[in-house]
Parts: structure tokens; sequence; C-alpha cells
């Protein structure tokens, strides 16, 4: 249980994918535009994120080590290819909007990380939680950015207008330059509050 | 979309949808390798010939593979696989016939398959439904304009390495806050062509 619980507050916030350790950022800035888009896009890095986790531990003792990113990566194709499908049925529009992102979890390094550092060595329902809460934080961030771009954007949120037509509405922070600057801005404020960040570190995909 | 003029995306992709500044993707690599600007141009370099040679093979494998048998949704695997296997051949030749590109290229090949911008680029090009043509110069001017935005990014941040910078925003703070500054200084681009 204790064990649980470290993952948990590893993973929201003390060494938190976005702002720590700078994994992912690359939808991270893409569907932060709109808090829905945001939430979805969570909801699907943390089901792909935990269940590649739990899949790649149950099969770590019978991969040949110099190929398992490669297995790694078959992996994570597989439940992203879910999730498109799974959102194309039921949620055309939302696939739309999101486009190539959803592909794009591939590529995002929170799993690919989580899996070489944590999966490999870990039994799988640990490394399921520590996928999990992974995702969770990443969730967290994004919808922390999407709070504050969709606010003054649009003046709504999750599509529900709630500073009026007299809002003037700041439509720089919806379009790309307001993305870089309020990732920029979390980062800034996460590392005056965590100042014992290494320099450097994985930066990757 | 089909009708659109090649030319006119090729220049789009490089200025007015540039990969990192207005679809955010390769922006790992982006920020990791921004320090040099020799090590960003020969990155770059890779990238470009990557992306455009992934972006035909992806082009003609869905096209006369994938879309016959109707096995669209295995794409992912497919593109990523391709992307994979070209940087390992890639990779090979280079270090076989040419070992001066290889010892300036060769440790950032491997870093090209996790790049997003390269996957990123196949799926937008089965997404807006390019030709041939159009994949190819979508693919060299996203690569031209990835290459432009970390070159001008490298040589931004050799200045930055005198200035003093707020606590805690050294490294990918900054670097995030000036690609935003470079952003709305591409976003002058916008008026001059126009894809999507």
């Amino acid at each position: 249980m204790s064990e649980i619980k470290k993952l948990f507050s590893l993973g929201v916030w003390k060494d938190n994918p976005v702002y720590r350790q700078i994994l992912g950022i690359c939808s991270a800035l893409a569907v932060t535009n709109l808090l829905m888009n945001s939430l979805v896009m969570g909801i699907g890095l943390i089901f792909v994120t935990a269940f590649s986790s739990l899949t790649v531990s149950l099969l770590r003792n019978h991969t040949p080590k110099h190929i398992r990113m490669m297995i790694e990566v078959l992996i994570i194709s597989t439940y992203v290819i879910i999730m498109d499908i799974f959102l194309k049925a039921y949620w055309p529009e939302m696939s739309d909007a999101l486009g190539p992102y959803v592909g794009l979890i591939i590529t995002n390094c929170i799993i690919m990380g989580r899996c070489e550092a944590y999966a490999q060595n870990n039994p799988p329902f640990l490394s399921f939680i520590d996928g999990a809460t992974m995702g969770l934080g990443y969730t967290a961030v994004l919808l922390f950015i999407a709070f504050f771009r969709e606010l003054l954007g649009f003046g709504s949120l999750f599509g529900i207008q709630v500073l009026g037509d007299s809002f003037m509405r700041w439509t720089l922070m919806v379009m790309p330059p307001g993305a870089f600057f309020m990732l920029g801005i979390v980062i800034w404020i996460a590392r005056n509050i965590f100042p014992d960040q290494t320099e450097g570190g994985p930066v990757n995909g | 979309m089909v009708e659109i003029n090649p030319l006119v995306i090729f220049v789009a992709s490089i200025f007015t949808n540039n990969m990192i500044l207005a679809n955010f993707l390769g922006m790992c690599s982006f920020i990791a390798v921004s320090n040099e600007i020799e090590t960003s141009f020969s990155l770059g370099q890779a990238v470009t010939f990557v992306l455009t040679a992934t972006s035909v093979l992806n082009y003609l494998i869905y096209h006369y593979v994938l879309v016959p048998y109707n096995l669209e949704y295995l794409r992912f695997i497919i593109f990523i696989i391709v992307i994979a296997a070209f940087v390992q051949l890639v990779e090979m030749i280079i270090e076989r016939y040419f070992e001066n590109l290889y010892y300036s290229l060769g440790i950032f090949l491997p870093l090209i398959t996790v790049n997003c911008a390269i996957l990123g680029v196949s799926l937008f090009m089965v997404i807006r439904d390019y030709n041939l043509l159009q994949s190819l110069l979508f693919g060299a001017g996203s690569g031209i304009g990835w290459t432009l935005a970390i070159v001008a990014m490298a040589g931004i941040r050799k200045k930055l390495k005198t200035a003093s910078i707020p606590k805690g925003l050294e490294g990918p703070g900054i670097t995030l806050i000036i690609t935003g500054i470079m952003a709305l200084a591409f976003l002058g681009f916008s008026g001059i062509v126009k894809i999507q």
C-alpha cells in the first residue's frame, strides 16, 4: 500500500512527467487549447501508459533484451490503435479535433520512459499503477494549462461561457505562442517549488 | 484538398505551418539539442532527409498496401516500423560508406525514430489526403522548417549563455518562452499562404 502511495505522489506531484522530466510536451502543447480535448487526451494517455506498462511487465521475463524497444513500441501502438478506433467509433468529432495527436501518443516518451525505467524491472500490478499515476500527472498538468488557455482565449470552461460577452478574448492564448508561454511559466513555477532539479535529464520524443 | 499546388504546401510547411512553431511536433529533441548551432544543423539535416524519404515510403505503403486490403487502422504500427527500419538502414549505410558523415550525424539517427515530427508528417499526410508529389514536398518542407527553427533557436540560446535568467527559468523554461516569441514572429508569415 505504501508503495502505491509513493508511486502516486511521485507521478502526480514530485516527479511529474511534464514539468519535472520535460517528457511528452508535444501533445501537452497541441491539445491544451480546450479543456475537453485535454481531458480526452489525458484519459487516453492514462489508458495507454497503464496497459502498456502492465503488458511490458508481464512479458518482461520472456522478452529478449536486444529487441525489447521494438516490442515496447509494438505494444504501445496496439493500445493506441485501440484508443483511436474507439474514439472514431463513439466520438468522431473528438477524433477529428485531436487529429494526428492521437497517433502521436506512440512517440510520447512518457510511455516509453515508464516501460524502460519501471515496467522492465517491476511486477505487473505495480507497473500498472506506475503507468496510471504518470498518466494522471500528465493529465493534471494538461488540464491546468488548458484551464487558463480556454478561459482567457475563449472565455469559457468545457465549452460553457463563464466570462460573459464584455470580456476581451486573448486570442493569442489559443494560438501556438500561448501554449509555449503557458508551459514555460508552468515549468518556471514548478522549478521554484522543487529547486533540487538536476539540469538536463532525459529529453526525447 | 488535393488541388493545392504542391509548391504552396512546400512554402507553407516551412513558414506558416512550421512543424515546431505551429504544430508542436519534435519539441523534445528541439529543446534537448538546441544548444550548439553545428549540432542543431546536423540534426536538422538528418531529420529533413529521413522526413522526406519516410513520407514518400509511407505514402506508397499506405496507398498501395494498406488501403487495398482495408487495413488503414494498422497505419500507426506500420508507419513507426517503416520509420524505425529506414533509420536503421540509413545508419548502416552511412556507417559503411560515409564515415565522416557518420561521426557528425550518427549519434542523432537513433534519436530521430522517436522524433514525433516524423510520425506526425506521415499522419498529417494521410489526414489531409495528399498525393505523392504533395507528400514529398510536405515532408521536405517540414524538415527544412524544423531545421530553420532549431538553428535559429540554437543561435538565440548561444547569446543567452551570458544573460542572467531568473532562477528556475533556465533550460527548458526559457527555451519554451523564446519558442513562443518565435512562434509569434512566424505568425507574421501567415498572410502569405495558408493550408489546412
